[in-house]
């Protein structure tokens, strides 16, 4: 039993964690909470792909979005710079299907259902993990039961060497684009346990990068061969977090505030004799969040959660070409909730969790939306060998809509089962495999939007099936240390999708349940580290994703059964890093093939694959109390011109500079 | 480390490389059919719109003389222009030996050679529209007139453009975001929607004193106006796309007030709804869209009226039933040599449309695949 504990638990641990990041944990100590978190992750029957704060620092990776795009089976729409837009989809069944999560409580937006993931930097995350289907664990509110893919972003924990109740860490970001980005950071050890934190950043940057975009005649004469300044990228935004964290025996509580304002330029799509656009963007999103955690000694335990957040959006369009534009969306969101776990056996555990949720949305619609989920999950453990669970999940969306007709009633059961299996003791190999059926609800642009709404929109449904087998071995000071290696097969379907339908005379759109897609995968995953002698070591990790996602809505379109847009049907990474000392050198490869910019697979519409090399090298110094770091990062090294999304060109050959400071 | 550089070049198999980026090639398909004489037109031109931001406007032609369909000649033609022809085709004509196509998101009016695409010149336009020629000149109407002081009340306006400087010459404001319009003597008559003014749609019609290019009236016809055409007595047909709710789409006559005088009013409200109309002889072909909310699905009519009698001859010019194979009829042309109906399909307006040929008895002649949106039509003799 206890070598099989030991062994799981290695063999997560190691899962995506490098040698370095083992090592600089040794001088620090840990909170005794943090063990506890440990200790969940055992529990978990598929694990999650996870980056943490010491390799994301590594990724030459800015926002999240970027960090993202090093996981197996994520699609990334990139618009393109510092304040471009970026937006992630699991396993080709759009972004709406995705929830994105800020310590444990999900990030909303009623309004058109998408998270901007460029918004969020790393600065202040601690770790970002990724979950197809959903978190296999079953104490988690019930909302969580909902997405058919999650991703969660977690703060950084404040962590206090010892006869130390401060810490101070002040940064800085500079390098292409003009950008400069100050952050700070203070943690405060109010009482042993208590403890506060406060983290700020400013991000300015002109946006400004060169692209190129060139064509060749067939009898291979330059047709055109342009270089232009990509203008109206700028984005000048500040962030302020801060939180309150409280530890009890058995429990621990959370009070953050979050805070994000910024003025943007929306840089537009390329074409012909089109080179600058007028479109500004001011947001302001806030938000309060609270989450309490107790565990009582007889098996019980109970989490509340509590958010409240407001959004605002005002876009101009001041382009002297256009018909211009001055809107202003509010956006208001209120949540509560509990989750309660009871283990009825030392193997078995039930929970039931309830969460409520209010939407309001102010401007060209006024909209209420009032959902309520309830969730029943189970999970247990035969001989220690198989793992499963279960929940069931139902939702409960009320509307009402003045001006306009209110969308009807909705509810929905959504149900979810996963599965592991460790066949042999002696090995650490595991198979799994998961069902899940989850839906996501019409945005309230779809529902509402001036004359291209339709309030009788029914959720758009998704079905995932997914089998896999991972393999990990452990292998202390041998030239092969560490070895894992992954790989999942999936079968996904996606019924009722929203898409758009041309409506009446002209050009005029409505929304409309049409659309069925087929999509069938496999991603993979490997990762080894080698120990070459003392102080070196080099980690390598590969992930691989081939993907089938075809339309199959009606067999007399003229793309039934092609490749649905932007999703290529090979997508890679490579990651190497090379440690030595305080030194750290990484190189780092992203893939995208080919793949079409339209739902017909035809010529026209065909998209070139894209590939970039990242490298950078970074130097730990130590000076008394006092840490820094230096790191130097070049993107795109091969300077390649691409677009992500056809007509926003991405930037050339780019680099950054990281300074920081910690005491 | 073999193992490694192994599995390196294994996973390498799994990828493809960037390939240098061709100039789009023309593609021709063979039409089924005879190939006409030498008197009709020797082509028909065919602007696709493209989805907006996808800078995938083209243009295509039927080769009359060959029986050829030609797609997306532009690029092939200009490999030098950058990012080809550009965002949202909105118009094309063709005037002496010069092709125009009016590039709405582009910006632009593009002149070609008529006969071999290539391209003469570009003239900048704002937000263009339609146009329309005459005595050397061509008119051009654009949603964006002179930058008002009140954002919200920005009127649009005709450009007047020389035909051999392919320069702008002078410009007259008009009505709220003028769409097509029609020269009659010296007057140009532009039909304004006021589309971006919802619920205060624009409901006049322009005139414009040629010479001065000063409107000197408006006259009320109806809400959100769209299309305008001459008929052979000298008469306007106007049709206003309505509010899509309870006023809906309609069809209007003008004529002028007396004999002696040169302005026009209304004399006939048809209610017919129209989203395209084609004048050919005494005939109007025309067709309508309306979206039906209850049952989800657009209602379709291809329809003739007599315009001696201002009557409704059909209400479906295709009369073999091969109609329902169209999803969304988006452009109406007729050939003025021999009566073919052509009729074009813009799908779900993100994918390939269609070209459909119907003869003049309305059977169809055959169908073809064409670029993104396919819209607007017109001959090169």
């Amino acid at each position: 039993m206890k070598r099989l504990l030991k062994i799981f638990f290695s063999s997560l641990c190691f899962l995506f964690h490098t040698h370095v990041f083992s090592q600089n944990m040794a001088d620090t100590i840990m909170l005794l909470q943090e063990v506890e978190v440990v200790a969940k992750k055992y529990t978990e029957v598929i694990p999650a792909q996870k980056l943490e704060s010491k390799e994301l620092q590594r990724l030459n990776s800015f926002s999240v979005s970027d960090a993202i795009r090093y996981f197996a089976g994520v699609q990334i729409k990139d618009y393109g710079g510092v304040g471009g837009l970026k937006t992630v989809n699991i396993r080709s069944m759009g972004t709406n299907h995705m929830g994105v999560f800020y310590n444990g409580i999900q990030l909303g937006n009623a309004q058109n259902g998408q998270i901007d993931l460029g918004k969020f930097s790393l600065d202040n995350i601690g770790e970002i993990s990724l979950y197809n289907g959903q978190k296999s664990e079953i104490f988690q509110s019930a909302k969580e039961f909902g997405p058919a893919g999650s991703i969660y972003l977690t703060t950084r924990r404040p962590r206090f060497e010892e006869d130390k109740s401060a810490n101070i860490k002040a940064g800085l970001r500079f390098g292409s684009f003009d950008l400069l980005n100050p952050s700070v950071l203070f943690d405060y050890k109010i009482k042993d346990n208590l403890v506060a934190t406060f983290n700020c950043e400013w991000i300015n940057s002109s946006g400004k990068y060169k692209f190129r975009y060139q064509r060749v005649t067939p009898y291979g004469e330059i047709a055109y061969d342009t270089t232009a300044v990509r203008n109206n990228g700028d984005i000048d935004a500040v962030r302020m977090e801060g939180s309150l964290n409280g530890y009890m025996p058995g429990g621990n509580w959370k009070i953050h505030v979050y805070h994000y304002e910024s003025e943007r330029g929306v840089p537009g799509a390329i074409v012909n004799n089109v080179w600058r656009r007028g479109e500004r963007l001011w947001d302001k999103n806030s938000f309060i969040q609270y989450s309490l955690t107790k565990e009582f000694g007889f098996g019980y335990s109970y989490k509340v959660n509590m958010k409240y957040a407001n959004d605002f959006t005002h876009y101009v369009n001041n382009d002297n070409k256009l018909i211009s534009v001055d809107n202003i969306y509010k956006q208001k969101e209120a949540f509560a909730s509990v989750a309660n776990k009871y283990s009825v056996l030392k193997n078995w555990d039930l929970s039931l969790a309830y969460d409520i949720q209010w939407n309001g949305l102010s401007e060209f619609a006024d909209v209420n939306r009032l959902s309520q989920w309830v969730s029943v999950a189970t999970a247990f453990t035969i001989a220690d060998k198989f793992k499963t669970q279960a929940s069931i999940l139902a939702t409960v969306i009320n509307e009402e809509s003045r001006e306009r007709e209110s969308a009807p009633v909705r509810k929905k059961l959504t149900p979810a089962v996963f599965m592991s299996y460790q066949p042999f003791n002696s090995s650490d190999l595991v198979l799994r495999a998961f069902y899940k059926r989850s839906f996501r609800m019409p945005s309230f642009n779809d529902l509402y939007y001036t004359d291209m709404g339709n309030a009788y929109l029914n959720p758009e449904t998704a079905d995932q099936y997914n089998v896999g087998i991972l393999y990990d071995k452990n292998r202390e000071n041998r030239f092969l240390s560490k070895f894992h290696v992954g790989v999942d097969a999936y079968y996904n379907l996606v019924k009722d999708k929203i898409v758009a339908y041309p409506k009446g005379q002209q050009f005029r759109w409505t929304m409309l349940n049409l659309g069925e897609v087929d999509i069938r995968g496999i991603d993979a995953t490997m990762m080894m580290t080698f120990d070459l002698s003392g102080s070196l070591s080099l980690t390598g990790k590969v992930q691989y994703t081939y993907q089938e996602a075809i339309d199959i809505t009606d067999e007399s379109d003229n793309y039934y059964k092609h490749q649905i847009p932007y999703i290529p049907w090979r997508s890679g990474s490579a990651i190497g890093m090379l440690s030595w000392k305080e030194w750290g050198l990484n190189y780092s490869f992203i893939y995208v093939g080919e793949r079409y910019n339209q739902q017909e697979n035809i010529r026209y519409n065909h998209t070139q694959p894209w590939y970039t090399h990242d490298v950078s090298i970074s130097k730990n110094l130590k000076l008394k109390s006092c840490e820094m770091r230096f790191s130097a990062e070049i993107n795109n090294l091969l300077s390649q011109d691409y677009d992500v999304i056809l007509n926003y060109p991405m930037p050339e050959r780019n680099y950054r500079f990281v300074v920081s400071v910690s005491l | 480390m073999h193992q490694r550089i192994v599995i390196l070049c294994i996973l390498l198999c799994f990828f493809g490389c960037r390939e240098i980026e061709l100039v789009v090639p023309t593609e021709y398909e063979v039409l089924p059919g005879e190939i006409f004489d030498n008197n009709g037109p020797s082509r028909m031109y065919l602007l696709n719109e493209g989805n907006m931001g996808s800078n995938k406007s083209t243009i295509d032609f039927v080769d009359f003389r060959s029986m050829l369909y030609v797609r997306n000649i532009y690029s092939e033609k200009n490999p030098e222009v950058i990012m080809e022809l550009g965002d949202v085709g909105n118009d094309i004509a063709v005037y002496g030996s010069k092709l125009y196509a009016v590039i709405n998101c582009s910006h632009k009016v593009e002149v070609m050679d008529a006969k071999t695409c290539e391209r003469i010149g570009r003239i900048d336009i704002p937000n263009c529209r339609y146009i329309k020629f005459s005595k050397g000149h061509a008119y051009v109407t654009s949603y964006v007139g002179p930058v008002a002081i009140d954002p919200d009340a920005q009127l649009g306006a005709v450009f007047k453009i020389d035909t051999t400087s392919l320069t702008v010459i002078d410009r007259a404001t008009v009505g709220y975001q003028p769409d097509e319009l029609e020269i009659i003597g010296e007057y140009i008559y532009v039909a304004n929607s006021g589309g971006y003014r919802v619920p205060d749609y624009d409901y006049t019609i322009s005139v414009v004193e040629m010479y001065a290019m000063r409107q000197i009236q408006q006259i009320p016809v109806g809400i959100n106006l769209h299309r305008i055409k001459k008929d052979g007595y000298g008469r306007l047909w106007v049709s206003s796309r309505g509010n899509y709710k309870d006023v809906s789409s309609n069809l209007f006559v003008l004529e002028r007030k007396s004999a002696n005088s040169s302005e026009m009013i209304v004399t006939d409200t048809l209610n017919i709804a129209c989203s395209d109309m084609v004048i050919s002889g005494d005939s109007l072909y025309f067709y309508n869209v309306e979206f039906n909310t209850a049952t989800e699905k657009n209602h379709v009519s291809y329809g003739i009226i007599d315009i001696t009698t201002k009557k409704l001859v059909t209400d479906n010019f295709i009369k073999d039933g091969s109609e329902i194979n169209i999803t969304i009829p988006y452009g109406l042309e007729i050939n003025p040599y021999n009566g073919d109906i052509y009729v074009t399909d813009a799908k779900n307006y993100v994918s390939s449309g269609q070209l459909h040929c119907y003869d003049r008895n309305g059977i169809k002649k055959w169908s073809v695949r064409t670029g993104d949106i396919p819209a607007h039509m017109c001959f090169l003799w």
